[in-house]
């Protein structure tokens, strides 16, 4: 149970409200940490006075949750604001602090704040029924943990479908020792998806008609364009397959841009956002992907990012022209723009139909160029590449049932051969008629001696070395997990003690997620860990959509082939098929959440808590 | 109106029901006050998949409609089932060719199995014949995307008949969509009143073409071939209607 109590606001709600409006109006309609000159610091640098108003410093901060009218892109819009502004403002920590952070929650309904990617103990994590009763309106709930860590995060509502409303901001802990890379000056790029629908709409728009906000489906000339690049043969057994799965390979995104209007830092594309620098400086990107739904690729032409930390987290430098940022994800990358141009931030969703996007700028009213869009692409065979047939019929493979299996003969084979999946030469094609899948069932055998992999090593069936869907790797460069090294090992080195795994489920029709078949209302009881146990946690993706699955409280490193210099993250993209292996130390004692970050296949049951004890 | 309801539905609504989902025990200590971390909701909606004019070449027209409206869980739901028509200038009111509360049960990923009741008579007059059936139907997406609804009903004279209806959507662009549609019906036994012979009683095959302005709100024009066969066609014969026919339709696909 909370240590800390509820309490009455300290300030009259009227003071709360006349705060607010007067931040309101002063600070116009943006988060004023969103402030183009940013953060002219790094470390022993001197913290901005243009900027002040715009943080809310610790180690004690009162934070006022408010519906509000604030125009989003130009038009009328209620979304929820913190302190004035929605997205919130920038909570700024110090590591060795002890934070107390007051939320007075002034809505006419139960609220919350999750500080996420956040070590602390499990009573001030802020998820409403497991770590807290939530906060009730009018009341104000007093977080207090010690910050013992660094780095890039953020914190949003674990209420219900708030954070869909803008209940979000970043958050940032200054390092107490000196961090393994230098800068001149930091932006913070907060990515958000924001729609003019309820959020309950969406919700059920995506239960009543499958596809609702998808208008990118393939149509007739789609299937006349792949008859004239790969053959008629080809085109048919690839569309005959989706079509006998009963699936669309163009779901890439649930939510999509016919709803959404993409933001950064709570401004639209029209908007123009603009981060200041000066001409050879080198400049700090705090990008978080703090949207609902929506996956992002980030790059900025013209520009070499050197991405510095993932998850908060320290990593070897590595030096790329796009990243992928999955929802929940944080990834802190240098640039060093040496022209006196306007560079474009382009953030384009990860099923192409909207982007978001700013300018890094010398001055105010410049825009750089806006890259040529890409179109959308079509899932293969990988979405269903990583498992055997024994895991498609026991974990019940949605939408794959027998006679959709027996389709899959060899013949079905061959046109996927010519549709290009490299990789997958014809031996062990023709191993699928006896149930392997791709040639995952013979990397299997890679094991040590107690029948698990070694602690770091890669699961076969993971695809660490790609980007996924809709990424040409010919292209550019873009970061992937393998890329990912911690500098350091990390102080757990321990092998697991056992493994855990769990399948990522769903049906698409109905819009039910689930882990292992069962949605949370379907579950009895949690997933227990043993107190200061070691183990692996295989994530098994049996859909076809990617998944940002989130644990709370506790890190888990991934095993992305890197021996010792295992990264850690709180966020593990899981791509359509894969298998995502992580090392987590269960030292956090009491209840935890443990969900896919897509904000609706949580709210339709892809939730469960974990038990540490 | 007769009530006797066939014990076939009774029984396999019950069957149905034995599944009911199992609550979810909570196996983490949290004071008992706490809310839930996760929700879940009902959720319902309302389906035209046609309300059209139909316009026959040999028959009299027609505003015809075909409705689903649904209430519940992911497994779970309620339905409300109706078709039926109003035909024009024949001084009657319209008809239920069926009006049916269903029960449903996801069985399996893409198919909902139901049961329930219905009425098959005049809307708010005694213009038509009436009678009260049970029903069982399977309702889902095959392989290849065909959508079908299948329904067996069993009337309370023991009277059988069989319906089964499949339609496509071919995608044209993002908002056209071209639908194939067909329906058949069978019965077991003769019902004069309702002009339905024993055997297959008629095939009616058509095709729309939906231009979807909002996913709620898609206007649509299409055409259908009918043809009744064995006794059924003699009945209408009898009466000196078509068993065979053709027509286009004015509609609108409206979703709430």
């Amino acid at each position: 149970m909370a240590t800390s109590s509820i309490t009455p606001p300290s300030v009259s709600r009227r003071q709360l409200l006349k705060g607010g409006m007067a931040l309101g109006t002063a600070a116009a309609l943006a988060p004023a940490w969103a402030t183009a000159w940013g953060q002219s610091s790094g470390p022993g640098g001197e913290h901005g006075n243009i900027y002040a108003n715009g943080i809310e410093e610790g180690p004690e901060v009162s934070l006022a949750i408010r519906r509000e009218s604030i125009p989003i892109d130009g038009q009328p819009a209620r979304p929820i604001s913190i302190n004035g502004s929605s997205p919130g403002p920038l909570v700024r920590l110090r590591e060795g602090q002890d934070a107390v952070l007051r939320v007075t929650n002034l809505l006419d309904e139960p609220t919350s704040i999750h500080w996420h990617g956040l070590i602390l103990p499990a009573e001030m994590d802020g998820v409403p029924g497991l770590s807290f009763a939530g906060i009730a309106p009018g009341e104000t709930f007093t977080y207090r943990f010690p910050v013992r860590q660094n780095g890039t995060y953020w914190y949003h509502s674990h209420s219900g479908l708030q954070e869909q409303l803008g209940h979000a901001g970043p958050l940032i802990i200054d390092a107490a020792e000196p961090e393994p890379f230098s800068y001149d000056r930091e932006h913070v790029l907060l990515l958000t998806d924001w729609t003019f629908e309820s959020p309950m709409t969406v919700f059920r728009n995506l239960k009543i008609a499958e596809g609702y906000y998808n208008h990118q489906e393939r149509t007739v000339a789609d299937f006349f364009a792949d008859v004239r690049d790969k053959g008629f043969a080809a085109t048919a057994e690839m569309r005959s397959m989706w079509a006998r799965m009963r699936m669309s390979s163009r779901d890439i995104a649930d939510v999509t841009g016919s709803t959404y209007t993409y933001l950064i830092n709570g401004h639209s594309p029209g908007d123009n956002w603009t981060a200041l620098f000066k001409a050879g400086e080198k400049v700090r990107l705090r990008v978080i992907n703090g949207s609902a739904m929506s996956y992002f690729d980030v790059r900025i032409p013209g520009l070499t990012m050197t991405v510095v930390a993932a998850d908060g987290q320290p990593v070897q430098p590595v030096p790329v022209d796009e990243f992928r940022i999955g929802v929940a994800e944080t990834y802190d990358v240098l640039v060093t723009p040496d022209s006196d141009l306007a560079y474009t931030i382009f953030a384009e969703t990860m099923d192409r139909s909207g982007y978001a996007l700013a300018t890094l700028a010398p001055r105010q009213g410049m825009r750089g160029q806006i890259p040529e869009r890409r179109r959308i692409a079509d899932r293969g065979m990988e979405a269903m590449g990583a498992h055997d047939m024994d895991g498609m019929d026991h974990s019940g493979m949605d939408g794959m049932d027998h006679s959709g299996m027996d389709g899959m003969d060899h013949s079905g084979m061959d046109g996927m051969d010519h549709s290009g999946m490299d990789g997958m030469d014809h031996s062990s094609m023709s191993g699928m008629d006896h149930g392997a899948m791709g040639g995952m069932a013979a990397e299997r055998e890679v094991v040590n001696t107690n029948g698990m992999l070694a602690a770091g090593q890669a699961q076969p069936g993971s695809r660490y070395d790609q980007a996924g869907i809709g990424i040409d790797p010919g292209e550019r460069r873009v970061l992937v997990y393998r890329d990912l090294m911690a500098l350091t090992p990390w102080p757990d080195r321990r092998a697991p003690g056992r493994e855990l795994e769990l399948h990522l489920t769903g049906n698409m029709e109905r819009y039910m997620w689930s882990f292992d078949g069962r949605k949370f209302s379907e579950v009895t009881g949690p997933i227990h860990f043993a107190k200061d146990e070691r183990l692996r946690l295989i994530l098994i993706n049996d859909t076809m959509m990617e998944h940002p699955i989130h644990l709370h409280g506790m890190w888990m490193e991934l095993e992305n082939g890197h021996g010792e210099l295992i990264p850690r993250k709180h966020t593990l993209n899981v791509k359509p098929g894969e298998r995502v292996s992580a090392l987590i130390t269960a030292d956090a004692e009491g209840s935890w959440a443990f969900h896919c970050h897509l904000l609706y296949h949580m709210e339709a049951g892809m939730f469960r808590v974990v038990q540490v004890a | 109106m007769n009530n006797r309801i066939p014990g076939l539905t009774i029984g396999a609504i019950l069957v149905m029901t034995t599944f009911s989902v199992a609550q979810a025990e909570d196996g983490y200590d949290v004071p008992a006050d706490w809310p839930a971390p996760m929700v879940e909701h009902n959720t319902g909606m309302v389906l035209f998949d046609r309300l059209e004019y139909s316009m026959p070449d040999k028959g009299e027209q027609a505003i015809v409609w075909d409705l689903q409206a649904w209430y519940g869980g992911d497994i779970n739901r309620v339905y409300l089932k109706s078709e039926g028509e109003n035909v024009q200038a024949d001084g009657e009111d319209a008809e239920f060719e069926s009006l049916e509360l269903r029960y449903s049960r996801l069985i399996a990923d893409f198919w909902e199995l139901q049961g329930g009741v219905g009425y098959q008579g005049g809307v708010f007059s005694d213009d038509h014949e009436e009678r009260t059936y049970g029903v069982m139907g399977l309702q889902g997406t095959m392989p290849w995307l065909i959508e079908v609804d299948g329904a067996l009903q069993v009337s309370d004279e023991g009277d059988i008949a069989l319906s089964l209806e499949g339609e496509y959507d071919l995608r044209v662009t993002q908002r056209l969509y071209l639908q194939p549609r067909t329906e058949i019906s069978v019965a077991g036994s003769e019902v004069e009143e309702f002009g339905v012979g024993k055997g297959l009683n008629s095939v009616k095959v058509g095709a729309r073409l939906r231009y979807e302005i909002t996913r709620r709100f898609a206007p649509y024009i299409g055409a259908w071939w009918e043809k009744q066969y064995g006794d059924t066609a003699d009945f209408s014969r009898a009466t000196g209607d078509a068993t065979e026919d053709t027509g286009v339709v004015a509609g609108v696909r409206l979703m709430f």
